[in-house]
């Protein structure tokens, strides 16, 4: 009888994707811990979740909450700067997509000035590739919600960045495990 | 817009890393260690008898397994077995690693690990236990083995228990051969276990 996976699998064939989510949710300097705290919390549970289900939700679920601890636990510590605009139509100066080029770096640095709720359904849904029904699960309000955030988010980016990618292609549920 | 079937594509701007996931899994076995979750760690050591997949849990060393037995197929055993919290977790295999390194170097006649042997039972668990009394260079009969544990006449559970020995090299059923010389059942194959008895100089 062949049981769950060693915990190692899960995170050789996630460990990528709660990257890019808290990433995206966070931003590049709290993604790390984030991406630890998930990690070990989803490795001491482990044993206890069920037998058939959904990682890749799961896992995301804990990120999501390990993601509100971080940014409250930054909030406390914060020291006030300047507020960056929540409806910014240009690239910030100094993008917080650090390091990354152009395109990319404003692109991250657009997703970082979504407000809370469209950020992690945009992160969720592309980024993740979970169902709305999931995400607003995972969030809380109904997958109609969810969907407009989704949609709102993805208008913004959008209006920001006409030149951005954007393929008609299958919806991205897994991506390729790291080696 | 209908978004439902668009993917932005979002991958480009939060890209692969595959050098922060590494550093990441490094920081993740640690905090797994210091909390007392990694119930199984493992690493895969380089050998003149191919790559060895070595695991322990916090008791030693609870498994050895040659490339031949498949090493996915040996985690996911541990995992049901023992526990599914099993990590590539290569610092609490430093020193069967080195031990072992040695060993094939020529530089070590014997093991000094802390051994788990929560995967042999019963009479097997009696065989192997007994085996470290056959000395670095020298031969036993399965009967002779099978006395060893107490039960002369028990020659073929003898021979099964080495041919299942979960920690093969460091317990070494390598050393058990047919009274007649034929070399027998061995996990990693009778090349390893006749390369095993050259490099101890057994005839």
């Amino acid at each position: 009888m062949t049981g769950k996976q060693p915990f190692e699998a899960v995170v050789t064939e996630h460990g990528a994707t709660v990257l890019r989510v808290c990433r995206a949710v966070l931003g590049p300097a709290d993604a790390d811990d984030a991406w630890s705290e998930t990690f070990l919390a989803a490795m001491r549970a482990y044993p206890d979740l069920p037998d058939g289900a959904n990682v890749e939700a799961w896992l995301v679920t804990i990120a999501h909450r390990k993601a509100i601890d971080v940014t409250r636990a930054a909030a406390r510590r914060a020291v006030p700067v300047a507020q960056t605009p929540d409806d910014a139509t240009a690239p910030a100066a100094d993008s917080p997509g650090g390091g990354l080029d152009s395109l990319d770096g404003d692109l991250a640095a657009a997703v970082a000035r979504l407000p809370a709720k469209q950020k992690q359904a945009v992160a969720y849904h592309y980024l993740a590739g979970l169902p709305y029904a999931d995400i607003a699960a995972i969030v809380g309000g109904s997958a109609d919600a969810v969907r407009r955030a989704a949609a709102d988010g993805i208008a913004t980016l959008r209006r920001a960045y006409p030149g951005v990618t954007a393929t008609k292609n299958e919806r991205r549920a897994q991506w390729t495990p790291m080696t | 817009m209908d978004t439902d079937d668009m993917t932005l594509d979002l991958a480009q701007a939060f890209p692969d890393s595959p050098a922060d996931l590494r550093r990441l899994h490094e920081k993740l076995a640690a905090a797994a260690q210091r909390d007392g979750i990694l119930d199984v760690a493992y690493r895969t050591v380089d050998s003149p008898v191919g790559p060895l997949l070595l695991a322990a849990t916090d008791a030693g060393l609870v498994r050895v397994a040659y490339a031949s037995e498949n090493h996915d197929t040996v985690l996911q055993a541990l995992a049901d077995r023992i526990s599914p919290r099993v990590l590539s977790a290569p610092a609490r295999l430093d020193a069967p690693a080195r031990e072992l390194d040695e060993y094939f170097g020529g530089r070590r006649r014997g093991f000094d690990l802390p051994l788990d042997w929560r995967l042999s039972a019963g009479f097997r668990r009696a065989v192997l236990s007994h085996l470290a009394e056959i000395g670095y260079g020298q031969t036993a009969s399965y009967a002779a083995v099978a006395a060893l544990a107490g039960n002369p006449k028990a020659f073929r559970a003898a021979a099964t228990a080495c041919a299942t020995n979960p920690l093969p090299v460091v317990v070494p059923c390598h050393r058990v051969i047919y009274s007649d010389g034929r070399i027998g059942r061995y996990l990693g194959g009778p090349e390893a276990k006749r390369a095993l008895l050259t490099l101890e100089g057994a005839q």
